[in-house]
């Protein structure tokens, strides 16, 4: 996995809430047997209209939003199907980080698992960031630094995010998290032993 | 000692190791695979040089993209038949048990689990699915994960996992006639939203769970995931203990006599506290429509269509007008006698037996509207041959629903039975996304009666009046 440590990046928003993974990779992209080539599918059903053509409407087809790596965006967001897709598509297409007032659990655990870092920001906060970002009109860069913990702008906007310290370690050092696991074998083994043994706690 | 919940007995009884760093190493009982979200995992291993750990404790089964046609057709579309190939190879390899087309067993993966008797009471199971929260009816800690932590459990049998904290929704009360576990869930997501319950598992409490079938409880549980929830949890009690007894997969002879005694005793204690409780009274809970685009989008058949200016912040507004547009409603407008394109009976969420038995009493002796097209796609082979059994299916043909081969289908649309731009579906699955049954398709979601009783008028209709109003004879819509 790709460590993260502290990215800068401009920053897109998407005022959305509830933005489901069925919105972030629709269903019929997601019979590819591999974790690579969800990039173009991302947003598919809003970014392209029914011909094919770009929907200029969408906030992130907008000349400002072009290079962004960090997307800023509603509550709740990847709420819905498990599917890890969502994560790889907008990895492929560039975002570092997420930064909403909350996120889904699976959605959550999925980011982690990918380097994807999710940020949770109050929701003033993030209304904040939208601001900013609308005002910049097309420049606003963020700096986002697991190491502190904290987002900040430059300009005055400085705010702390939680993570709990496992996934915060595992992301710093791009850790294999299976790998950790089975170093755990002999403890893994001898808990199937008491079990089988019906003397599990 | 402390008083612990159902969640927090079964948790500390799968803890294999707590990590340092805080979260816990989760033992699995079970992990359920289908062909969507596994052969990235699959693919992890072999790169890697992992074998899995457990395939006795791994079965694999097919749904998300199979047809729903004719079996003996080869599969049309060549990327849905290269994810079954994928499967089947990487279960072959990995002497993981497999329920493919060919198999009788093949099914909803949340439908076969519980119908074969592999899901039990106490165990933590696991699947590459949100909607993994439906075994939870059996007093089972079962949650959606993502392929990485698929590759995670095939790998170790663990899941590194943080405690998540509890949430008790006491449901007191009868629901009325007509009024089904459908409409008890959705209630509950559009009082504490679709976010209410992100980062709790739910353990469903009260008179009107304990009253509820197996059937019905996985309908509540599987929607939980809705409520944003980790988990939705309903201590096994007698209802359980018979459902399970003589399935293929569940335990036999002596081991079945202790299991069924120690499931029986598997509950949270008297005093147990939760993180946050919440209450409903199921007497008072209407058959629910969704309005919108979230489920927690929903009123009661009798109501209106909301004005975005109802909503408290100015996100929820933004949302709601949005989810207007892309309903083609119009605030003020009532749900009832909404006119219907497409109903889908399905999912697992309803396709179980008792789903199509109530659908079918409101279909008989009826025609579907005209202009609608009605499909049921049965949650699992067993349930399509159980209700062939019952000459179920033949009520619907008779009726004009067409009726098919199990798998996922319409709930999400991998396969081709897809909604039209601009089609409205009264729809009995999970979740009314954009574009989640086909691309400007706009699903309303609704309990299996009263999906039927849509495909029968052609608009939404209240079930309960219209049964008295409409059918011939009396008729119990609830069991």
């Amino acid at each position: 996995m790709q460590p993260f440590v502290r990215h800068v990046g401009k920053a897109a928003a998407l005022p959305r809430t509830n933005v489901d993974t069925d919105q972030i990779v629709p269903k019929q992209f997601l019979k590819r047997l591999e974790r690579t080539g969800f990039g173009p599918s991302l947003f598919h059903d809003w970014r392209y209209r029914p011909d094919g053509a770009p929907n200029p409407d969408f906030e992130l087809n907008r000349a400002e939003a072009h290079g962004a790596t960090v997307l800023v965006t509603g509550a709740n967001f990847g709420c819905g199907s498990s599917r890890e897709h969502a994560v790889w598509a907008l990895a492929e297409h560039g975002f570092r980080a997420i930064v909403a007032p909350s996120f889904a659990d699976i959605f959550f655990a999925n980011c982690c698992q990918n380097g994807l870092l999710p940020v949770r920001l109050l929701a003033r906060e993030v209304d904040e960031l939208f601001r900013r970002c609308r005002a910049a009109g097309g420049e606003y860069w963020l700096t986002v630094d697991l190491e502190q913990q904290r987002v900040e702008d430059g300009l005055g906007f400085t705010a702390p995010f939680p993570m709990d310290p496992y996934r915060r370690e595992m992301l710093l050092r791009g850790l294999d998290e299976i790998g950790r696991t089975l170093l755990e074998e002999p403890r893994i083994a001898e808990y199937e032993r008491r079990r089988a043994a019906g003397t599990a706690p | 000692m402390i008083p612990r919940t159902l969640f927090q007995k079964i948790w500390d009884a799968h803890v294999v190791h707590r990590l340092p760093e805080g979260p816990a190493l989760i033992y699995v009982d079970l992990h359920l695979v289908h062909e969507v979200t596994s052969p990235q995992a699959f693919a992890g291993l072999r790169l890697t040089g992992r074998r899995v750990r457990r395939p006795d404790l791994t079965i694999a089964t097919v749904d998300h993209n199979v047809p729903t046609g004719d079996r003996l057709v080869p599969i049309a579309d060549p990327v849905a038949a290269r994810q079954l190939e994928a499967l089947e190879r990487n279960a072959r390899d990995s002497s993981v048990e497999l329920f493919d087309l060919r198999s009788p067993h093949q099914g909803i993966v949340h439908v076969i689990g519980p119908e074969l008797g592999l899901t039990q009471p106490g165990m933590v199971i696991v699947c590459g699915d949100s909607h993994t929260s439906t075994h939870g009816a059996f007093g089972a800690l079962a949650f959606g994960i993502g392929t990485s932590e698929v590759e995670h459990v095939l790998a170790t049998q663990c899941l590194v996992a943080s405690q998540p904290r509890t949430l008790e929704a006491h449901i007191i009360g009868r629901p009325g006639t007509g009024v089904a576990a459908k409409d008890l869930i959705l209630a509950l997501i559009g009082q504490i939203g679709t976010a209410g319950a992100t980062g709790h598992v739910i353990e469903y409490t009260g008179e009107a769970i304990r009253a509820l079938s197996m059937e019905e409880r996985m309908t509540v549980c599987n929607m939980s995931i809705e409520a944003g929830a980790r988990a939705g949890l309903i201590a096994p009690d007698e209802t359980t203990v018979a459902y399970l007894a003589g399935r293929p997969r569940a335990p036999q002879g002596a081991a079945w006599t202790r299991a069924a005694e120690q499931w029986k005793r598997l509950r949270s204690d008297p005093g147990a506290e939760y993180d946050v409780g919440v209450a409903l009274d199921a007497a008072a809970v209407a058959p629910q429509v969704t309005w919108g685009t979230s489920p927690g989008m929903v009123k009661d058949i009798a109501g209106r269509v909301p004005h975005p200016s109802d909503f408290p912040t100015a996100a929820e507004q933004r949302a709601a007008a949005r989810a207007l547009e892309y309903m083609g409603l119009a605030p003020g407008m009532a749900l009832e006698g909404l006119p219907v394109d497409r109903v889908f009976l399905g999912s697992c969420t309803n396709a179980r037996i008792e789903d199509l038995r109530v659908a079918a009493r409101v279909v008989r002796g009826h025609r579907v509207a005209p202009h609608v097209r009605a499909l049921v796609v049965p949650g699992s082979q067993q349930v399509k041959v159980q209700a062939e059994r019952e000459g179920l299916d033949r009520i619907f043909r008779e009726a004009g629903f067409e009726w098919r081969n199990s798998g996922c289908s319409m709930c999400l649309g991998m396969n081709a039975d897809i909604l039209q731009p601009g089609e409205r579906c009264a729809s009995t699955s999970n979740r009314n996304f954009e574009g989640r049954q086909g691309r400007g398709g706009r699903t309303h979601l609704m309990s299996p009666a009263m999906a039927a009783a849509a495909a029968v008028a052609g608009r939404l209709v209240d079930v309960r009046g219209w049964t008295l109003a409409d059918l011939p004879g009396s008729l119990e819509l609830a069991s």
